[in-house]
């Protein structure tokens, strides 16, 4: 995309008045990025078939720094609501984009998002087609903020509930913990570390169809461990069927470089956010020959049996520490923050 | 991460386990003093695992729970006044005597959070209009790095700079809990990380005058089982000693540029204990010369002076007169999204300790 012939270098309120600056912006970048029949029917909304029942998610996404290691607030965008549609034991078909930009971002910086965003749809097999861009005045926002709601067709296999979950099932997680997060804390300002941890950001959808193709209803649940991190939502899941869940610390698959950032920064990385990562609950008698498929995809090569529900102690997730000893894991309490020393 | 996994070995740690327990034959009390301790117990569910009979009492070693609400308001009130406020992270969430930083960051103060004093300089030179003050509080872990970024800002002639200073010394405040009349310790273990800073050599005179086993410590599940089992060890023998666990990070004489830094800015003085009180010679205070880096001395909040919340047992607590579980607002009242004070708070803090991981709060 050549921004000189854009005739702007940065974004200004008139990119959002609807006038003339946004039919611009929308024409030469968005339209020409994202051109599929739905969207270049330029309509207020999109007309789209979709069989059966649907699934809907919708989430906003206000990540600072906008660009990171493995990642940027588009791709993340694109990642977060397709797994989001996944988790549900759908197959995400469609997605609605919309921004908010702060005036003052920069033109080539709101164009590298596009793109990622572009390659992440492209690469989940979704289709952008409905959208919507507001600028706000300087100081009103943070760069950017995206909010994206995706559309997808319920897998015919699948039975996905909590309520499903029995005492002896197992949970399974797809691959390394905590990577996401301790990605953007290094580049924080003031909490700057020389590491190369990448964010795990990536669409879990075609692992999960797979699972679902494979498997069917033996598959309890799906879960992403996004914000709150591992720890929080297991708990989340105890209270919401009121049975307990055992953990061992030493099965939790955790790379090491992150382990020794959350070391430092004093974090725990059971609370610590994910993007790539999900778990699956899984009937006992299955748990060996999921785990070996996971095994075998590009998108669980790590993945390994970290617990399994039970009748003792109920809403509480208890994990066996690398020494034997039993801690509770409870769920996070506001922002973890890294402590003094 | 060679030290870690080394330390986290499960054979390893629980021969020294068995070994506690085929040679305690009395009950003991061993207080661990840094909360980082407190920390690993509980998080190792290492306490499980102890003979009945020793008892580990979570010493007053979390800086963020011995800062007094005096300062955490005085830090408020500069955030109010217009000042950027830079603090490590989990100063941000003890409550104040109204409101935490957080809340008052949410309100519209430029509260910071960082991970070096260092940064706190750099943003003080990227705002020349503004006053910078960074919240130092610790123990002698965290005073070289808060004294080296005066004598950066000095170095670099940068004049917005100031720190809001309550830093606290371990021995003295041993010494407050030996002299306590309800003081029922046998034997402690000493600071990993302070010692490695400051050295083994000061708690000589304590091992000596209160003829009490000290074993400097680290934090990993295989280093507290080690302290723990030579302090058991040194009851048993009936023996007093100073002892170095953590041998492979605290030399005998600890860390001499460090401590260079730390006299040339500052001096030992009174310090105030949130839930113990003044102590004398408990902490450092920014000497002199360098007093144009003292926000105290700077800002008109020397005048805040609050009480502490009536129903919090904080002092208690950090004495080792009463476990979390003991206090009747533990859990109900107060909680990690609700403190009524900082142990509750800070990742250091008893009482969040407890409340995080041990099967303390049954349904």
């Amino acid at each position: 995309m050549n921004i000189e012939n854009l005739g702007f270098e940065t974004i200004n309120l008139g990119h959002g008045s609807g006038g003339e600056l946004t039919r611009k912006l929308l024409d030469n970048i968005i339209f020409k990025t994202f051109s599929n029949p739905f969207l270049d029917q330029k309509h207020d909304g999109a007309i789209v078939e979709i069989k059966g029942e649907i699934a809907i998610s919708t989430d906003s996404f206000v990540i600072t720094p906008i660009f990171y290691k493995g990642g940027d607030i588009g791709s993340l965008a694109v990642h977060g609501t397709v797994n989001d549609v996944a988790m549900c034991g759908a197959i995400p078909k469609y997605l609605s984009l919309a921004f908010i930009i702060e005036e003052g971002l920069k033109v080539t910086d709101f164009i590298k998002v596009v793109t990622s965003i572009k390659k992440a749809a492209d690469e989940s097999g979704v289709l952008i087609i409905t959208g919507d861009t507001k600028v706000v005045e300087r100081g009103k926002g943070d760069k950017l903020f995206i909010n994206t709601t995706g559309f997808g067709e319920m897998h015919s296999k699948a039975n996905i509930s909590v309520h499903n979950i029995k005492d002896g099932d197992k949970i399974i997680v797809n691959g390394f913990i905590a990577q996401h997060g301790m990605a953007i804390m290094s580049e924080r300002e003031g909490l700057q570390f020389e590491s190369s941890i990448e964010s795990d950001s990536t669409n879990l959808n075609f692992l999960v169809k797979d699972l679902l193709d494979m498997f069917g209803n033996k598959i309890k649940m799906f879960r992403d461990p996004t914000r709150g991190g591992l720890g929080t939502v297991l708990h989340e899941i105890a209270n919401d069927i009121s049975k307990g869940v055992d953990l061992k610390e030493v099965n939790i698959p955790i790379e090491k470089q992150v382990a020794a950032a959350c070391e430092m920064l004093g974090l725990d990385p059971l609370y610590v956010a994910n993007e790539g990562v999900f778990i699956v609950v899984v009937d006992a008698s299955i748990e060996k020959e999921v785990l070996q498929f996971m095994k075998n995809h590009e998108k669980g090569i790590n993945a390994a049996l970290i617990g399994e529900f039970t009748k003792e102690h109920p809403n509480k997730v208890v994990m066996e520490s690398l020494i034997g000893g039993k801690r509770i894991v409870t769920p996070l309490m506001g922002e973890q923050l890294p402590r003094i020393c | 991460m060679k030290y870690l996994s080394e330390y986290r070995n499960l054979e390893e740690t629980k021969k020294v386990l068995d070994e506690i327990h085929k040679i305690t034959t009395h009950q003991w009390n061993i207080m661990e003093i840094c909360g980082g301790q407190t920390h690993g117990l509980v998080k190792n569910g290492i306490l499980d695992l102890l003979p009945e009979k020793v008892r580990m009492i979570h010493g007053p070693g979390c800086p963020v729970c011995v800062t007094p609400l005096n300062l955490i308001d005085k830090a408020i009130e500069l955030l109010e006044q217009g000042v950027i406020v830079c603090s490590f992270g989990d100063m941000i969430r003890v409550p104040g005597s109204k409101k935490s930083l957080l809340e008052a960051k949410a309100k519209g103060g430029d509260l910071r959070i960082l991970y070096s004093p260092i940064e706190a300089v750099k943003i003080a030179k990227e705002n020349p209009t503004k006053e910078v003050v960074f919240f130092a509080v610790g123990f002698e872990t965290t005073a070289p790095a808060n004294a080296l970024s005066v004598l950066h800002a000095e170095k670099e002639g940068i004049n917005n700079y100031s720190i809001l200073a309550s830093h606290v010394l371990v021995p003295p405040a041993m010494e407050a809990i030996l002299d306590d009349k309800f003081c029922t310790i046998d034997a402690f273990l000493g600071a990993g990380h302070v010692c490695a800073i400051m050295g083994t050599e000061e708690y000589v005179p304590i091992v000596n005058k209160y003829k009490i086993p000290v074993v400097v410590t680290g934090f990993e599940p295989l280093d507290l089982v080690q302290g723990i089992y030579l302090a058991v060890k040194q009851l048993e023998e009936n023996r007093f000693e100073l002892e170095n666990q953590y041998a492979r990070v605290v030399k005998k004489e600890g860390n001499i540029p460090a401590k260079k830094v730390i006299q040339q800015v500052f001096e030992i003085g009174t310090r105030e204990w949130r839930g113990i009180g003044e102590i004398p010679n408990s902490g450092y205070v920014i000497k002199e010369k360098y007093r144009k880096y003292d926000a105290e001395a700077k800002f008109k909040i020397s005048h805040i002076k609050v009480p502490e919340n009536a129903n919090c047992i904080a002092g208690e607590i950090l004495r080792g007169i009463k476990k979390p579980f003991e206090c009747e607002q533990f859990g109900k009242n107060c909680n990690p999204s609700n403190p009524l004070g900082a142990p509750m708070v800070s990742s250091e803090g008893a009482c969040a300790a407890y409340y995080h991981f041990s099967d303390i709060i049954k349904n």
